[in-house]
């Protein structure tokens, strides 16, 4: 019996091709092909026209990293999180420090040459160390001592990841340890003093926002026609591209929104946006719809997880990337604030599609030990 | 609890085994999850169902013809009126040509500077110059356009012949003609790609006017108003189908000169044909009533786009009508400067008032003959009439007794050798020489015959008219210098400066300037019926005798003439200095200053008729 050899000779005895998760790979791989096809669209005949190119190349890459990460025993990785999560700050504050600076933000660390964001491996870190702090628990819900706690290791990394500046990288932090406090449970009232806590912070914030830049972005949220020329500007040509995909879309490359380059940072943040005006909204319902259908997988490993460490873990990935896709996909159509994070698996950009992978990469561990609890 | 609990510890195993078997585990929780993931999948599908399917023939609509529209609403200038609100510079409402950048085909581009007689590089460089700027901020190509290219705008900005050009409603500004205050007022301009690097410009765009010399530079932010935008969708036909904001602009605030319009003109007819310079204070506040240039240039000519040909031409003109003489050009001031030294020399007690000097024409210091204007000589001669003489024996021998360091202090205190701080752009320092002044500028000593120089106002000494007519008013005026200005009711950046001088000396030398005008002095042509106008001539040379001489330039090279007056002889109301270039002899310039004075007391008499009584019985009704 397999299970009895597990049990004997430990859970990483048996590893085999079957035992991979292959329905979640090939929903995460037509995403990203999906994307690649989207960003080509997007950008030929532009400077950036080798994206395309460089994001396959991102999905080997991932793929690669997935099927490493699915090998490596998540119970091993928990044992590292005090080590990993000193790394992860230490590695922020390099970035602070010497990161190389684009557009004013300080969010890249060049590593022989090619530039990446460590915030984005931080976040999987992050999703490791709410499972590890959680399943360690002594009381039956989480307690405020602990919950002061566990907020207050994940502050840290928000601080400075928002002082690069990225408040969007920074809010997909939180989604994991809302998970997690999901998951363990909490007394309504604290779950009542939170929020209030969380609203005077937002309050406290938008009055003290020394930039004015996120309540900028707030308010172009609100109201796009505030000032066409900022942020508004995007949202404005982003919903008007969106729009003229009307059911069945332009087709490919035929987007003349996309085409005509009224979008600004199209391949990246807004590729949904140049999506949905090339493949319309059946495009749009067959996308959410493939996005839905890895999410649940994603849940499902999370059920069938062998221990509480692996359910926190699943649902921490799940969460978190139902918040890049909410976001995402909101703020093109205006239903979201304009933050700058990418969508999964689609947007170009190497570090966020490869931290993606690793995440699903988790899941897959997490499924591989289904039978050995 | 420590920070980072070790995983390991065996009581957490026995009390709850790590990595437990816990199936159950939060099932309920798990489920609620999946049905918040359900609502996110919801919320984002009915948000792209209402664009892309409800709305989305209006999303289509927009598309078809994207976009966003901005049109410039220009914000109208201040006005620039006198002293007694009588407008100088106003605006005029006008018709600008736009084109819109998002739209352009490159094709088209020659056909419409072709229709609107713009040069097609200075067109593309133009476009050039907005790269940075968002597309869809439209560019200003045409300004002012004739009716002419307004009729090819009007017929030609359908979609089907050239859908990137634009008819807005802007206004320009109009000058005086003939150039009239030309160099006070300055003129308007683009604000060019050089003046954008600059750090005092950082607030303004390309394409924004602003004032480029004179009161349209000095006092550009109140005059310059807020422009306006109006944001909007448009569709192809330019049809506007959302407004997104509009925003009013706001007009530039007036601007009330201390000038008076009749003292000016006819400052301006008495300069006619003339290169030199005209200044007019009031020396009770340091009111400007009047300031002329000449040559000078149409303002005009700028404030429409100016071509580079005329740029040009007003450039390289080797008579320099942009230079404002008035407070830009740093001449010697010849004789001009003697009342100073006069009541230098009296107030620092080296000359007593009855101290008399023997005048036999010339003057022989170590080796050098320093000569009289009068090669005969004055004989024994004492103030009042050395100044009604212009005797420069005189103040050779005052200059001497009194030293440079003494006349330095007093030249100072009369605002030489440093800015006056009018409100204008531009002023020169002039230049007060003192020792260290020499040793800075020349590493050499002082030495008597430079003192012997300037005690005439020859040498290193060097004015600005308007320097000259701000000195001698506050010396009229009993020692008080009132800094000159330009506008009504704005501050000046220098405080008027109080010396406390003994009113019997500042009556000897203002008696000088009396005698040099009423009492057969070298300016009789000023003297006017009934107004005791003061003043001092002055003749300056450019070059030495000899060299004049040496280089056959007798006659070619022509000295400058300068009159500073002001009357009544007490109390003065108003201070003139006057520069004619190569004017010769210092009496050419006196005629100037008096026809100013005599048009600002016959404006006077104009306010208070006086009617004599016998009159005034004859005509009242019975």
């Amino acid at each position: 019996m397999i299970i009895a050899v597990g049990r004997r000779t430990g859970i990483s005895a048996v590893r085999s091709l079957r035992d991979l998760d292959w329905p979640l790979m090939l929903t995460a791989l037509i995403i990203a092909l999906m994307g690649g096809l989207q960003i080509y669209s997007a950008t030929h005949g532009t400077k950036l026209e080798s994206a395309w190119w460089k994001h396959m190349v991102n999905i080997l890459v991932g793929i690669a990293l997935m099927l490493i990460f699915s090998r490596v025993n998540y119970h091993t990785l928990l044992g590292q999180v005090p080590y990993l999560y000193g790394i992860s700050l230490f590695l922020l504050a390099v970035t602070l420090l010497f990161g190389k600076k684009i557009l004013g933000a300080r969010r890249w660390l060049v590593v022989g040459g090619q530039s990446v964001q460590v915030s984005e491996f931080v976040k999987i870190v992050l999703i490791l160390l709410v499972a590890w702090y959680l399943v360690e628990l002594r009381t039956k819900r989480l307690e405020l001592p602990d919950l002061f706690k566990l907020t207050g290791l994940l502050l840290i990394p928000f601080l400075l990841v928002r002082k690069q500046p990225d408040m969007g990288t920074a809010l997909t932090f939180l989604p994991a340890l809302a998970a997690g406090i999901l998951l363990v449970g909490m007394r309504w009232q604290y779950v009542v003093a939170v929020c209030g806590v969380i609203l005077v912070l937002l309050g406290a914030f938008w009055f003290f926002d020394a930039e004015g830049y996120q309540k900028d972005r707030i308010l172009t949220f609100v109201d796009p026609g505030r000032d066409p020329q900022g942020k508004g500007y995007q949202v404005l040509q982003s919903r008007i591209a969106v729009g003229n995909g009307g059911l069945w879309g332009q087709g490919v490359t035929r987007g003349s929104q996309t085409q005509l380059r009224f979008l600004p940072i199209a391949p990246t943040d807004f590729i949904f946006s140049t999506f949905a005006e090339e493949h319309g909204f059946v495009g749009v319902i067959i996308a959410l719809g493939l996005y839905y259908l890895l999410l649940v997988q994603i849940v499902q490993n999370g059920q069938t997880a062998p221990d509480r460490a692996g359910t926190i873990i699943c649902i921490g990935v799940a969460a978190t990337l139902l918040f890049h896709l909410l976001v995402n996909v909101g703020m093109v159509i205006n239903r979201m604030p304009v933050v700058g994070i990418p969508l999964p698996l689609m947007s170009y950009g190497g570090t966020s599609t490869l931290s993606v992978f690793v995440m699903l990469g988790l899941v897959m561990n997490v499924r591989s030990q289904r039978l050995f609890s | 609890m420590t920070l980072f609990p070790s995983p390991r510890k065996p009581e957490h195993l026995t009390e709850r085994p790590l990595f437990a078997d816990d199936k159950k585990f939060a099932e309920a929780q798990i489920t609620v999850f999946h049905w918040i993931m359900v609502v996110v999948f919801f919320f984002l599908a009915t948000g792209y169902w209402s664009i892309q399917v409800a709305d989305s023939e209006y999303y289509q609509e927009l598309a078809h013809s994207n976009t966003v529209r901005s049109l410039p609403l220009p914000a109208a200038r201040g006005r620039i009126v006198d002293r007694e609100g009588r407008v100088i510079v106003d605006n005029l409402s006008s018709f600008s040509c736009l084109l819109s950048r998002e739209r352009l085909k490159d094709e088209n581009l020659p056909l419409i500077a072709q229709g609107l007689n713009l040069d097609l590089q200075d067109l593309q460089d133009r476009l050039h110059r907005f790269r940075k700027q968002a597309r869809y901020v439209p560019v200003i190509i045409k300004e002012h356009l004739t009716p002419a290219d307004v009729a090819f705008v009007e017929s030609n900005r359908h979609a089907d012949m050239f859908p990137e050009i634009e008819l807005i409603h802007s206004v320009r500004r109009v000058y005086p003609k003939e150039s009239f205050l030309a160099h006070v007022l300055g003129y308007v301009g683009e604000a060019s790609e050089a003046e954008l690097d600059r750090p005092e410009y950082a607030a303004f765009k390309p394409g924004d006017t602003i004032g480029k010399d004179g009161i349209e530079r000095y006092y550009n932010d109140s005059l310059m108003g807020k422009d306006g935008q109006r944001v909007s969708l448009v569709n192809n036909r330019g049809k506007e189908l959302q407004l997104l904001k509009n925003e009013e602009p706001t007009a530039g605030k007036p601007l009330k000169l201390t000038v008076d319009l009749d003292l000016q003109a006819v400052a301006e007819l008495t300069l006619q044909g003339k290169r030199g310079a005209v200044v007019a204070l009031d020396p009770r506040n340091g009111d400007v009533l009047a300031m002329v240039s000449r040559p000078a240039y149409d303002p005009n000519k700028f404030s429409t786009r100016i071509s580079s040909a005329d740029w040009k031409a007003i450039l390289e003109d080797p008579e320099t009508p942009m230079f404002n003489r008035a407070l830009q050009s740093r001449l010697s001031p010849g004789s001009a400067i003697k009342p100073l030294v006069a009541l230098a020399a009296l107030e620092e007690g080296v000359i007593s008032p009855d101290y008399s000097a023997q005048c036999s024409g010339h003057f022989f210091y170590v080796d050098h003959d320093f000569k009289c204007h009068a090669r005969s000589g004055h004989g024994r001669i004492g103030l009042r009439y050395a100044l009604a003489q212009s005797c420069d024996i005189f103040f050779y021998n005052v200059g001497l007794l009194l030293g440079i360091d003494k006349l330095s202090k007093w030249g100072e205190m009369a605002g030489l050798g440093r800015r006056t701080g009018i409100d204008l752009p531009g002023e020169s320092t002039g230049d007060m020489p003192s020792r260290p002044w020499k040793m800075q500028k020349l590493r050499q000593g002082w030495l008597h015959g430079d003192m012997i120089n300037v005690s005439i106002g020859q040498g290193y000494l060097t004015t600005t008219p308007l320097q000259l007519a701000h000195a001698i008013g506050g010396i009229a005026s009993g020692g008080v210098w009132n800094p000159p200005h330009m506008v009504v009711g704005e501050a000046t950046k220098e405080k008027p400066r109080v010396a406390k001088v003994n009113l019997d000396n500042v009556q000897r030398v203002i008696g000088g300037m009396y005698a040099v005008v009423n009492q057969g002095g070298t300016a009789t042509e000023a003297w006017l019926p009934g107004i005791e106008v003061c003043g001092k001539t002055g003749t300056s040379q450019l070059i030495s005798n000899e060299t004049l001489k040496r280089r056959n330039l007798t006659g070619i090279v022509k000295d400058n003439a300068w009159f500073a007056g002001f009357a009544p002889r007490s109390n003065p109301e108003i201070v003139v200095a006057a520069l004619i270039e190569g004017g010769e002899h210092g009496d050419r310039a006196s005629i100037i200053a008096r026809d100013v004075i005599k048009a600002y007391f016959d404006k006077k008499a104009r306010a208070k008729p006086v009617v004599p009584v016998s009159v005034a019985a004859a005509v009242a009704p019975k």
